[in-house]
């Protein structure tokens, strides 16, 4: 099990955005109350040009999330040995505060489909999870974090709820937990259960970052509604809601806005991290969600 | 029952096979159109990358056509690896042998201009000469030099006017005439340029590339295009910050 103890630093309890380059002017210029920034690992392993300028720059102006989006983590297959090199040299010269990736998988004898795939919870996929996590940790000698995916389906043969699934991978490979509220809003509605009991029942201890994003709505074969994950939206009410409830269930947590698809300028995403700011506020004043 | 990687890979690369068995809404009922999601994610990732690797060619040919093409590319070339500004080396090649498009011969050459463009984007930096180090030297000895150049900087030639082409469609050039074009990508700062090359110039470049010396190198160019402008390829390579180093082997 990997030492978790020596991971030195941590994001601040503050909001965060993922960072876009057309952003870039504007954070450099005033990030307001933006502390920090999550960029995806996988655009960042080029040789050179302005990608990797850019983020040596921010790097020295912000705590950096890197954040993986293409391991396949939850793959049948062994990891690409060529990817966690490629992970292990990023991690290695930037030295990000954090680094994080999916409960999913996405590569699959040979072909990555550039998805967040899902995977049953069985005994058989916790092991192998694990030992993924374990493979990745002791390449690149720190804590991950593991996100929850948004689910559209279930699998019959899961054996496993998820937060006792996440909960268990925590334990046995030490890693820490990254926790997305729309994710979790997103699978509650699709799966017909109560996201604010799978947050009560969430190890919130092992978090170490929040993530938030929108959504969009569409309905599946039955007229039910089926939400699918987009981070191209504005973040709504209900998860702004969930939100607050985790908070008052965790304390003060960094909280990422992610916006990818459908990019907004600079104000509206950073009124996004106003509202995560108010939130924050009101954790920390007492004031009860 | 268990649902493998394998097949759930399978059936959302091909939308015509059934969805596997053992998924469901959590209430029962087989997951039907929320397996679709994937399905619709994958083949929009894949073809929004493709989209925004090849922007010319999605104009030349329109989005809808451009889309139903990327379809059929991305099912039979997914990515290799998640590094997914490389996604698409194969695609000049399969515009190449896609029959319904036989008759646009130039689009393949186009999509390697853009290929390169990408590549350059990526490229690992280099600190180019400065220019005032090629006068330094003593004239005499100039046929002697030999350069190494940017890993930014590459060499396309077509029988198209690839160039016009590009430049037609994404800078208000003028209407392409029906030439063959010589190509270099340049990158002064981040962003890469296509330049079109005079008659010469590729021969010269491409001298200088494997290592020969300047003198050699504008002998091969003079015995191709007569009129070769020495002076100007030159400018054209330290303007655009394509040399890396310059040296006079003793």
């Amino acid at each position: 099990m990997f030492d978790s103890q020596s991971t030195p630093s941590k994001l601040p309890n503050r909001p965060g955005v993922g960072y876009k380059p057309q952003h870039y002017a504007d954070l450099i210029e005033d990030p307001g109350t933006v502390s920090w920034l999550e960029i995806h690992a996988e655009n960042y392993m080029g040789d050179g040009g302005r990608p990797i300028a850019q983020l040596r720059q921010l790097s020295e102006r912000f705590p950096i999330s890197v954040h993986g989006v293409g391991l396949s983590i939850g793959g049948e297959g062994a990891l690409d040995a060529d990817h966690l090199a490629r992970l292990k040299h990023l991690v290695d010269w930037l030295n990000p505060t954090v680094f994080s990736e999916h409960l999913a998988w996405s590569t699959h004898d040979g072909a990555f489909l550039n998805d967040l795939l899902p995977l049953p919870y069985t005994d058989a996929t916790l092991q192998r999870v694990c030992d993924h996590i374990n493979q990745l940790q002791d390449t690149i000698n720190r804590q991950m974090m593991l996100e929850n995916p948004s689910s559209y389906l279930a699998f019959d043969e899961s054996t496993w709820s998820e937060p006792d699934f996440l909960r268990e991978v925590a334990s046995r490979t030490g890693c820490g937990l990254l926790l997305d509220v729309n994710n979790v809003f997103v699978s509650a509605t699709n799966l017909n259960y109560d996201p604010r009991a799978y947050i009560n029942e969430y190890p919130l201890e092992c978090v170490g970052e929040i993530h938030l994003g929108g959504h969009d709505e569409d309905e599946d074969d039955h007229g039910k509604p089926l939400l699918i994950d987009s981070h191209g939206a504005p973040i709504v009410d209900p998860v702004w809601a969930l939100l607050d409830h985790t908070l008052s269930l965790s304390g003060e947590k960094p909280i990422l806005i992610e916006w990818d698809t459908d990019v907004p300028d600079w104000a509206t995403l950073h009124d996004e991290a106003l509202r995560a700011d108010a939130a924050l506020a009101k954790i920390a004043t007492g004031v009860a969600a | 029952m268990s649902v493998t990687q394998s097949d759930f890979r399978g059936a959302i690369m091909d939308g015509g096979k059934d969805r596997p068995e053992g998924l469901s809404d959590a209430k029962g009922h087989p997951a039907g159109r929320r397996f679709d999601v994937y399905r619709n994610n994958v083949a929009v990732s894949l073809t929004d990358a493709l989209a925004t690797g090849f922007p010319t060619i999605a104009k030349l040919i329109g989005t809808e056509n451009f889309n139903a093409i990327a379809g059929v590319f991305l099912r039979q070339s997914p990515p290799s690896s998640p590094m997914m500004m490389h996604y698409g080396e194969g695609f000049p090649e399969f515009l190449e042998g896609f029959e319904p498009l036989a008759h646009l011969g130039y689009l393949a050459d186009v999509a390697r201009l853009e290929l390169a463009m990408r590549r350059a984007y990526h490229a690992a930096d280099a600190e180019p000469i400065n220019p005032d180090a090629l006068s330094a030297l003593p004239p005499e000895r100039l046929t002697e030099l030999v350069m190494t150049f940017a890993p930014a900087v590459s060499l396309l030639r077509s029988p198209w006017p690839i160039h016009a082409i590009w430049a037609f469609n994404m800078q208000d050039g003028p209407k392409p005439q029906g030439i063959s074009q010589d190509v270099i990508i340049l990158r002064p700062g981040f962003d890469p340029e296509p330049h079109a090359l005079n008659a010469g110039a590729y021969e010269f470049i491409t001298a200088l590339m494997a290592g020969g010396t300047l003198g050699a190198a504008a002998a091969v160019a003079t015995d191709d295009a007569p009129n070769f402008d020495l002076s100007a390829t030159l400018g054209l390579l330290l303007t655009g910050n394509a040399l890396n180093s310059i040296d006079l082997p003793s």
